[in-house]
């Protein structure tokens, strides 16, 4: 049985290899590793969306909250401008916020079109969101108050990108600059063909 | 319902629900209770080896099927404990307990019968098993594994994917129960697989690597793991901090369960050379037979 083990462990890392050597860029290879898009939530206008509503094109997937100061602006700022030039037609970028108790839909909705309109915003309860971390092992946690009733929401910095199936392909990094986002989307549209 | 309660319950529900987690740590707490029931008065371990068994049980069901799974899925340092956990403690509490007599007769004829001991006499499964739980082999899958799963690309692998975590942490689980078993096994010179030299030459073997990894991740500088800061921190920790209390992890508590194994063989060693057995050999050695 160890051997077996050892044996399954060894398929696993020798079918995962080009995912190891040499993944260490700013945008990774993921195939294979992250689940399937899969999730049922709120948009910002309040209708209820499936991950199946985005199936034929690409979508990245990022999480953050509206409150945060200069992380989620930046990176929602970055990813559009690299859809401007170079995104394959229908590319969504989804922002589902980890902080819905505080993000209402209506801010929700101010604050998506202020980066144009590839930017969809999505929102669940607590159980759902929950469920969405379980599944893309990421994490949030909220700080403590402050006297006014402020806090600060630690959250994951990664984007998943999903192809046109919906299947896990790429994972960008924060460090990610304009340019390796603008390839991650042609890879993206060429995984997708 | 109270806060505190709340909080306990939520802490308790399996993060991501393991089937087999649950068959084998219920399963075999509940067939070494079964077993210790059934067993004669006489034969009995030590309440303290019952004790070890349950503790590494409850430890090992505490990193894997708590929300303890989720803080180890993204902090590093307490990864490091969840696999300090299963791959020394906890494996090394079950070894120690020698659990093989009472499950004997804990576990269902059925399973016994049918099942173990057919797997047991086939002969490549004793050549394989003989092959592993070699003095020369077994310090180095030990050591390797821990190196295998902290390379950082492949760290970055397995703490994405669900099925390749799940990997890592059962090897580590049961690799420790192999390697615990061989140093800790109770029986004397001449039945156990390993002399009692060969055992603390193992133990020093493994030892040196652990704190040179462990030193180096906690001193490095460098963010090894990015995988955690992708994905998110379960609470605000800075990368370095977070790596450092990991390294000292993997270098410091590990290594003192090798001086405590070196410990428990050299006690064992010199009662053997007195020419009377270790507390509580006798019951266990012919529990452990083949």
């Amino acid at each position: 049985m160890r051997r077996g083990f050892a044996l399954a462990a060894l398929c696993l890392a020798l079918a995962g290899c080009d995912r190891i050597v040499g993944n260490d860029g700013p945008v990774r290879d993921v195939s294979g590793l992250v689940r399937d898009l899969h999730f049922t939530m709120t948009d910002e206008n309040g209708r209820v969306v499936h991950a199946d509503d985005f199936r034929g094109a690409p979508v990245l997937l990022y999480f953050g909250y509206i409150h945060c100061p200069d992380v989620c602006p930046t990176t929602l700022a970055r990813l559009s401008e690299a859809a401007r030039k170079a995104a394959p037609k229908g590319l969504r970028i989804v922002f589902v916020t980890v902080d819905p108790a505080r993000d209402t839909t209506r801010q929700l909705a101010e604050y998506v079109h202020a980066f144009g309109p590839r930017v969809k915003g999505l929102r669940s309860n607590e159980d759902e969101l929950e469920d969405l971390a379980r599944r893309y092992r990421v994490s949030y946690s909220r700080a403590k108050p402050d006297a006014r009733g402020e806090y600060e929401v630690t959250h994951s910095s990664g984007v998943f990108a999903f192809d046109a199936e919906g299947r896990a392909r790429l994972l960008i990094l924060p460090g990610a600059s304009t340019g390796d986002i603008e390839s991650a989307m042609r890879r993206l549209a060429n995984a997708a063909a | 319902m109270p806060q505190a309660l709340r909080d306990a319950v939520a802490f308790l529900v399996p993060w991501e629900l393991s089937p087999l987690a649950f068959v084998l740590c219920v399963g075999g707490v509940a067939a070494y209770a079964a077993g210790l029931r059934r067993m004669p008065r006489a034969e009995r371990p030590s309440r303290w080896r019952s004790a070890a068994y349950f503790t590494g049980f409850g430890l090992v069901w505490l990193v894997m099927q708590t929300r303890f799974d989720y803080y180890a899925q993204h902090m590093f340092f307490l990864h490091r404990i969840a696999h300090l956990v299963l791959h020394h403690l906890g494996a090394f509490l079950i070894a120690l307990s020698n659990p093989v007599a009472v499950l004997g007769y804990g576990l269902p004829r059925a399973l016994t019968q049918r099942v173990l001991v057919p797997l047991w006499r086939r002969p490549g499964m004793r050549i394989a098993v003989r092959m592993i739980q070699n003095v020369w082999v077994a310090p180095v899958i030990f050591v390797g594994l821990i190196f295998f799963w902290l390379t950082p690309a492949i760290h970055f692998v397995a703490m994405l994917s669900p099925d390749v975590y799940w990997v890592m942490n059962w090897s580590m689980f049961l690799d420790g129960l192999l390697f615990w078993a061989l140093v800790l096994d109770p029986r004397g010179p001449g039945e156990a697989w390993a002399g009692f030299g060969a055992r603390i030459w193992m133990l020093v073997l493994a030892m040196p690597p652990q704190i040179v990894l462990g030193a180096y991740i906690a001193l490095s500088g460098v963010e090894l793991f990015d995988v955690y800061g992708l994905c998110g921190r379960a609470w605000d920790m800075s990368a370095a901090t977070d790596q450092t209390i990991g390294g000292l992890v993997t270098w410091i508590p590990a290594a003192m369960m090798h001086v405590i194994g070196a410990l428990i063989v050299i006690s064992r060693w010199i009662h053997a050379d007195r020419g009377r057995p270790a507390p509580h050999a006798p019951a266990l050695a012919h529990g452990a037979g083949d």
